[in-house]
């Protein structure tokens, strides 16, 4: 067993602390009854009520939630999709650039991809709205599904799929039967981050949307701008406990994933 | 070069589709940009002079040759409003990756000293800020560093100010932002490092009589060296663009680059100018990205 000195323990735990606390408060003043910061008017849920009147609110709710659905269903297939190039199938021609533009949105800010985005729907004409949205996110989260694929693809126990193939399965029967059932739990928690990422997209989002496409964040950023607002405490609690239900989800999937990973391997 | 082996039809759908989506919806956006940014604005739908007229031919092309201009680079290039607004992006990220370096090792390292099983848990608690709802975090702040706001309300309890000092729209909120934000992005390729560090070679040299500090300074900081590029260039690269954190918190004096590009494309309806700022953005983070991809993709192919 190893000891954890004092300064370990002291760097790990205010850290933690750094990280949460922000959060905590802003779920604790979202039932402030004060509509004042500075003052404590006791245990109040008036602002979450205020919410459920609150239609425009409420339809961004609605369209951020569908889009989110719609783009981490697409990313999850190919960024899949773009995994399993990466890693089965070695060489190929042009694969520099494709891993490079597989890693470079990784990285690059929102601003650039989210004005290359409009530029290109702009340059071909389309009306933007939903579904500009949809695939502006679909390209920014297949990269982070990708990302996640090629970890669990990489350490996949290839006999598998061979015996099945032996036995005289189709390429794509072993597929579904053999690899789809042991890579799901990755693809469920690729799914989940994507679905997490679109729904808290600000800045790609206003760049591609139109009109009838307001997003929740978008929504969210145009009453913050201007301060603080007891009602947006509340919908951030909401948006809080929901992405963060998502994710636990989504890591819980993925170390079940890796229990597995450890199952599927023959015992030498 | 091995020969690469037949694949079927099957197969090369596999690689194309994703490698079409990524060509069209990644690579000929960024084509277009630097297109845009090479044409005169004009007061038209879209705002600017038209992409290349292919219908008129060879005529066509070379009138379009005729009107790319630079104007919009040597705009960039003279009006120091753009080059404080580089400097100050560089600036705030730098300083800010130091400040992550500074808070997210102590951390990487600790958790890398737990037990195993604890370090599990610890690493999904640090990464699951990350994955959070990044626009409420900042907002978050909003609350705290509001003049009356906890954070006010703390210092005045305990005596350390007097006066409730103003945080909100200062470089200080900026950087507080930007730590808060970025520190999963540092502490996870630290701790990757950090977790695999051979033990046995920190024991060997405080047996041969090194101080403590010394082994730190002479085994483990070389030793997770990869991790600190990873971390440094995750964290840097994504806030010298980053746009909600100055907005949100920051003040007006100096816009960081983000923000330029944003307020030139929905404030000026500026659209050559804006991706002219962009691309000039890109040019300056081109190598930063060319190292983090070499290193991801290294690191992918290792497993």
């Amino acid at each position: 067993m190893r000891k954890v000195s004092a300064f370990n323990f002291a760097a790990i735990l205010l850290g933690v602390a750094f990280l949460y606390l922000p959060i905590v408060i802003l779920v604790i003043y979202s039932f402030n009854a004060s509509r004042l910061v500075a003052v404590w008017g006791g245990w109040s849920t008036h602002w979450y009520a205020e919410l459920i009147d609150d239609a425009p609110l409420l339809e961004s709710a609605f369209i951020s939630f569908r889009l989110a659905f719609v783009s981490a269903s697409a990313a999850t297939v190919l960024g899949t999709l773009a995994a399993v190039a990466l890693v089965r199938f070695g060489r190929f021609r042009g694969r520099l650039l494709f891993s490079a533009m597989i890693y470079a949105p990784l990285v690059m800010p929102e601003v650039i991809t989210g004005l290359s985005m409009l530029l290109l729907f702009v340059a071909v004409a389309i009306d933007r709205g939903f579904w500009t949205v949809a695939i502006a996110h679909t390209t920014m989260a297949m990269c982070f599904v990708t990302v996640i694929m090629q970890a669990r693809l990489v350490d996949f126990d290839m006999s598998l799929e061979e015996a099945a193939m032996d036995l005289g399965a189709s390429p794509l029967y072993t597929f579904v039967a053999v690899t789809l059932p042991l890579i799901l739990p990755a693809v469920a928690a690729g799914w989940m981050l994507a679905f997490a990422l679109s729904l808290d997209d600000l800045v790609i989002a206003s760049f591609t949307t139109g009109p009838g496409a307001t997003t929740l964040p978008i929504r969210i950023y145009s009453e913050v701008r201007l301060g603080v607002k007891p009602e947006m405490n509340a919908v951030c609690s909401i948006m809080v406990g929901v992405v963060g239900i998502t994710v636990i989800a989504a890591s819980l999937l993925a170390k079940l994933n890796a229990a597995k990973g450890i199952q599927a391997r023959p015992q030498t | 070069m091995t020969r690469q082996p037949k694949r079927s039809f099957a197969q090369k759908l596999v690689i194309r589709i994703p490698y079409a989506w990524l060509l069209v919806f990644f690579l000929v956006p960024f084509l277009i940009v630097l297109k845009i940014s090479l044409s005169q604005s004009a007061l038209a739908q879209p705002p600017y002079t038209p992409l290349i007229d292919f219908a008129a031919g060879w005529h066509g092309v070379t009138a379009y040759l005729a009107a790319l201009s630079f104007d919009n680079y040597a705009l960039i290039g003279s009006d120091p409003l753009y080059l404080l607004s580089y400097m100050k992006s560089v600036e705030i990220a730098a300083f800010s990756t130091l400040l992550l370096l500074v808070i997210g090792y102590p951390i990487a390292y600790g958790i890398a000293r737990t037990p195993r099983r604890v370090q599990a848990v610890l690493m999904i608690l640090v990464m699951l800020p990350f994955w959070t709802a990044f626009l409420i975090r900042i907002y978050a702040w909003m609350n705290i560093l509001q003049r009356d706001g906890p954070l006010n309300q703390l210092l005045m309890a305990l005596n350390i100010v007097s006066e409730p000092p103003a945080w909100l729209a200062t470089d200080t909120a900026i950087y507080i932002g930007i730590v808060y934000s970025y520190l999963p992005f540092m502490v996870l390729p630290l701790y990757a490092t950090l977790e695999k560090l051979d033990e046995s070679l920190l024991e060997a040299a405080a047996d041969l009589g090194c101080p403590r500090w010394k082994v730190f300074w002479l085994v483990t900081l070389p030793l997770s060296w990869p991790g600190v590029l990873a971390g440094v260039l995750l964290c840097f690269i994504p806030a010298v663009g980053e746009f909600v954190i100055p907005d949100l918190l920051g003040g007006s004096q100096t816009p960081m680059i983000g923000q330029t590009i944003w307020i030139e494309f929905f404030g000026n309806k500026d659209w050559p100018t804006a991706a002219a700022v962009a691309v000039a953005l890109v040019c300056l983070l081109v190598t930063p990205i060319i190292v983090f991809q070499y290193q991801a993709m290294r690191a992918a192919d290792r497993g």
